[in-house]
């Protein structure tokens, strides 16, 4: 979705204020809320892209505000609302351990193949950033196929599907304007992509 | 969009304990297995995991090679690459040289490889690093106070499945005569995520 996680490339949030020595965890609850997510979603509350998906469905002005812990906090309080009301047992999540998966088929890339990424807004979850999408990249790495979050997410099924690393020289995701010698390297998903002749 | 009313207007601690209350009810969570956790998170596992593969591998070319060949049958050698981070498909990582400088960041959640680093820095997490590190890297670490020659490539890399990117520092000139263990001293978080040079 077009939402505010979606973080690559924005402007206006000013300097990274790089602390080397700051408290893990500077309040208790945060601490609590970050394992409390491993428990509950090994326990089946949620997948973590349906877990990421409540995160990015949260308003955007809260989103900003919650902080880090905080947005998993409120990720947390919408899946047991939408997934613990009532008796309803709760469901084994599709996984809990990696989400690498054999497929019957063979990739469609191969290391050095040109590429260009689609260009679809879906309303739901996906793993192309809107900064690199419909750009032409070239693929640097072929990954086992993997869950694939797009589905998975909205409990559509795992639809395994090839992962790889997509490199894209910096001028074709930022123009006239970009850094000199800078690529950005991004993993992305077998359906995102198109041959580029 | 989500209605606002069942994150309700308390505080987030208040918010974390009815969470927590309700998760243990569910039984989905045992309180003590969440103490537990915490603890761990707070002391077991942390960078300093990633500073002794970094040391090995500048100490081992044997496995440096494996290191950077499959980084999560590496790790395992050394006896971490735990459930840590369960669900992760591979564990990259890449090496800086005096040509190329790496740098890792995630733009549209916070990806970070708990198995060797631990629990990501606040400013991995901020809205202007996960904005800048992709489109003006080479501003972004001037700022940080690491000026790269133009002769430099910048390789970014944007964690956006679950592969999980560590950068192998150069090793620090005037070491050579130095051990595994003083080694592993002189590697800060930083310089594995690629805002920092050693």
């Amino acid at each position: 979705m077009n939402g505010i996680h979606d973080m690559g490339g924005m402007h206006g949030f000013g300097a990274v204020d790089r602390r080397r020595d700051e408290a893990l965890f500077p309040e208790v609850w945060q601490g609590r809320v970050c394992a409390l997510a491993g428990y509950a979603m090994g326990a089946g509350l949620a997948n973590i892209d349906a877990f990421r998906h409540a995160i990015e469905r949260m308003p955007p002005d809260r989103y900003l505000s919650d902080g880090y812990y905080g947005r998993w906090l409120y990720a947390l309080e919408t899946l047991a609302a939408e997934r613990l009301g009532g008796d309803a047992a709760v469901e084994r999540p599709d996984h809990v351990g990696s989400v690498v998966r054999e497929i019957d088929r063979e990739p469609r890339f191969a290391v050095g193949n040109a590429v260009r990424t689609w260009n679809r807004h879906p309303q739901g979850h996906t793993r192309l950033p809107g900064y690199a999408r419909d750009r032409r990249g070239v693929i640097a790495e072929v990954h086992p196929a993997c869950v694939y979050p797009d589905t998975n997410a909205g409990g559509r099924g795992e639809s395994p599907e090839y992962l790889y690393t997509v490199a894209f020289e910096s001028r074709e995701l930022w123009g006239e304007e970009a850094e000199a010698g800078a690529t950005v390297y991004i993993d992305l998903f077998e359906p995102y992509l198109e041959a580029l002749e | 969009m989500t209605a606002d009313h069942q994150h309700g207007n308390d505080s987030p601690a208040t918010r974390t304990e009815a969470l927590e209350a309700l998760l243990v009810k569910k039984g989905l969570v045992q309180s003590a297995a969440v103490d537990a956790l915490v603890e761990r998170y707070e002391q077991d596992i942390g960078p300093l995991r990633g500073a002794r593969v970094v040391a090995e591998a500048w100490t081992d070319p044997a496995f440096r090679a494996r290191l950077l060949e499959d980084g999560m049958p590496a790790i395992r050698e050394l006896g971490f690459g735990d459930n840590t981070d369960a669900h992760v498909a591979r564990l990259v990582v890449k090496e800086n040289t005096d040509s190329v400088h790496n740098l890792v960041v995630c733009t549209l959640c916070s990806c970070y490889p708990w198995a060797v680093l631990g629990l990501p820095p606040a400013w991995y997490k901020s809205p202007a690093y996960r904005a800048r590190a992709v489109r003006e890297p080479r501003r972004l670490l001037a700022e940080l106070g690491l000026d790269l020659s133009p002769d430099v490539e910048v390789r970014v890399w944007d964690s956006s499945a679950e592969v999980r990117y560590m950068v192998l520092p150069q090793r620090p000139r005037g070491t050579d005569g130095l051990g595994v263990e003083e080694l592993t001293g002189l590697v800060t978080r930083d310089s594995m995520i690629g805002v920092e040079q050693l």
